[in-house]
């Protein structure tokens, strides 16, 4: 039995998000894929321990830049420390700077589009016109001179990129939120007495929220990159931390005579990104209504 | 349409008094006394005492904030803590390689991507629709940094065609000196009609500028594309398309026009975008330019360099934003009406 054969044997409800996910799977390879190499990585990083051949930060001077070789897969670095441990190890850093610095940029951003969305008035109007002034930042140069102010660290960078990047979240929830607010279902909770706390949260928030996870699947590749980048200039990641960036930053100097010790940590940023890129626009795809189910 | 172009004034004027803001209360977060960190080699308290009244730094913060939005009204951004010379000095000097570098990577971002867009929109699921959504898909997944040096062990490293970094040759500058005018080098060794010097500035651009490029290419192109599909399911279209309009007319007159609004905001977007990623491009190919400044001055501790340029960035960048905007209303008669 098809998966469309399913749906119409159950006129009566809508099909449920798992069958159209499972739909969707099957006609988006890419995004099949993006989700697989996602899967990969994730348990790579939570296996790094296990996988990793070598410490990632041992240093053994007698074997500093060696070529890929059965030993070293990926080489060795300008201190002898095998690249492809501290790729397995990176993973984690840039796994969890995505997630922290989407999450902390959420917690910022969604209750400001809330509020804003719900209230209307005055204080849409300042609290709209405040994000616009985070946005009139270049992108990047804001979080680098928020780094540059609280002093360079992953920390404070991964920080900086959330106050940085809250904006976006805020007028997208506010968008959300001004088209849910006029619902007939708001109405009738305002009538019958219900806070406007409770209205918020209860009511407008879960048919809000879409649009903010399907922007926080799309933002998160740029977060990992953006965080990569902080490290690279000398921001973010510092030692003896394992980050990608600060891999490539560290053996820049190497990169005509020995380019394995830059290019293996920038494919793992280029891999992980696409992932998830590939599984954000699926998932863009999947829950955005304006698409419809492809 | 004057009505409009003052109000939009006055909204960049709050805004840009937003980013002062932000620019004041992170000059005055900083870790560590910054008067400290200028005079150096643990100052008595009486040095910084006599050094912050000189400063300012000792009046209320409001008074503070007041003087620091007048100093930057008259052009004064501090002096360099590395130099001691003023901000706006370095400032100036370098801004003509940053726009030199951001502005052609843009012309070549618009000239290559609205087409590759509206190509790829007419011929969906064609090789050039296609290559062009998974160029897309790869493109915003690439670190800036490892692009550039990628695209400099390729060209410098392996085929040696192109010079690793820097602006120009330094031989050109000692042995046939051109006059800065713009600071534009292209413009600058066309108008002293130095072709030496003409061909190392291009050749020094090339690889920034490609960079840049790859990386935002991407967007401009994935989104016309986006805009292009959906123009075209449009009715007049398929009117136009039953007149027998030539395809040519309906894809780049009707319906790339209607897409000009949106297409519009993603060139003042993308500017943005170059202007954030010539920092790191700036700093891996050694640039004289305002990114590659701020990363330096950033290592220095030289917090008013870093204030300085970040402002004329994000000045620049409200500027396009807002010249964009004004440009909407050349475009579509219907903003004029209104």
């Amino acid at each position: 039995m098809s998966i469309q054969d399913v749906s119409l044997s159950m006129p009566s409800r809508a099909p449920s998000w798992r069958i159209k996910a499972l739909a969707f799977a099957c006609d988006n390879k890419l995004f099949v894929f993006g989700a697989l190499l996602l899967l990969l990585i994730i348990l790579a990083a939570i296996f790094a321990p296990w996988l990793a051949p070598y410490e990632p930060n041992k240093i053994v001077f007698s074997q500093k830049l060696m070529a890929p070789n059965w030993a070293h897969w990926m080489g060795t670095d300008e201190f002898g420390r095998d690249i492809l441990s501290r790729v397995l190890y990176g993973a984690r850093t840039s796994l969890i700077i995505g997630v922290s610095v989407t999450l902390i940029a959420m917690l910022i951003g969604i209750p400001i589009g809330l509020v804003s969305g719900y209230f209307g008035g005055r204080i849409d109007t300042l609290l709209m016109r405040v994000s616009d002034v985070f946005l009139a930042f270049p992108p990047l140069l804001l979080p680098i001179a928020i780094t540059a102010a609280l002093g360079s660290g992953l920390a404070n960078a991964m920080l900086a990129l959330a106050v940085s990047w809250f904006p976006w979240y805020a007028r997208i929830m506010r968008g959300a939120v001004v088209r849910v607010r006029s619902e007939t279902y708001i109405h009738a909770a305002r009538s019958m007495g219900v806070s406007h706390f409770r209205i918020l949260l209860r009511h407008v928030l879960p048919n809000a929220t879409t649009p903010v996870i399907v922007q926080g699947s799309m933002d998160f590749g740029y977060t990992i990159l953006a965080a990569a980048s902080l490290s690279f200039i000398g921001l973010g990641a510092k030692p003896p931390m394992v980050e990608w960036g600060l891999m490539a930053a560290a053996s820049r100097s190497q990169l005509l005579e020995n380019p394995w010790t830059v290019l293996f940590p920038g494919v793992a940023i280029f891999v992980l990104v696409l992932a998830v890129n590939l599984v954000g626009d699926g998932l863009r795809d999947v829950l955005d209504p304006k698409k419809g189910t492809r | 349409m004057a009505k409009y172009i003052a109000q939009r004034l006055i909204v960049m004027f709050f805004i840009l008094l937003g980013v002062l803001t932000i620019t004041f209360v992170l000059s005055r977060a900083l870790p560590g006394s910054p008067v400290e960190m200028m005079l150096g080699n643990h100052p008595t308290a009486e040095q910084i005492a006599v050094e912050r009244e000189k400063l300012g730094l000792d009046k209320p913060l409001p008074i503070q904030y007041f003087n620091y939005i007048g100093d930057l009204l008259q052009g004064d951004f501090g002096n360099s803590l590395r130099t001691g010379r003023p901000v706006m000095e370095e400032v100036v000097r370098r801004v003509g390689a940053t726009f030199e570098l951001t502005l052609l990577a843009m012309f070549w971002v618009v000239v290559l991507g609205v087409p590759i867009g509206v190509i790829s929109a007419a011929r969906q699921n064609s090789v050039v629709d296609n290559v062009a959504r998974a160029g897309s898909i790869a493109g915003t997944a690439f670190p800036v940094f490892i692009l550039a040096m990628g695209l400099q062990l390729l060209f410098y490293g392996k085929l040696n065609w192109l010079p690793l970094q820097g602006r120009i040759d330094a031989s050109i500058l000692l042995d046939s000196p051109f006059e800065r005018v713009t600071g534009f080098y292209l413009i600058d060794t066309l108008l002293a009609g130095n072709f030496v010097a003409l061909w190392s500035a291009i050749k020094h651009l090339t690889l920034p500028v490609l960079t840049l490029v790859i990386v935002t290419l991407a967007t401009v192109t994935r989104i016309t594309r986006n805009m292009m599909v959906e123009v075209l399911s449009e009715e007049y279209i398929r009117t136009a398309i039953s007149y027998g309009v030539p395809k040519w007319r309906i894809h780049y007159a009707y319906a790339l026009k209607a897409t000009m609004i949106p297409l519009l905001t993603v060139v003042g977007l993308t500017f943005g975008y170059l202007l954030g990623g010539a920092v790191v491009v700036e700093f891996v190919f050694d640039w004289p330019g305002l990114g590659g400044f701020v990363v330096f001055s950033i290592a220095q501790n030289d917090f008013p360099a870093v204030m300085g340029a970040t402002l004329v960035l994000a000045t620049t960048y409200l500027s396009i934003n807002l010249i964009v905007d004004l440009l909407y209303h050349l475009v579509d008669p219907r903003l004029r009406v209104q």
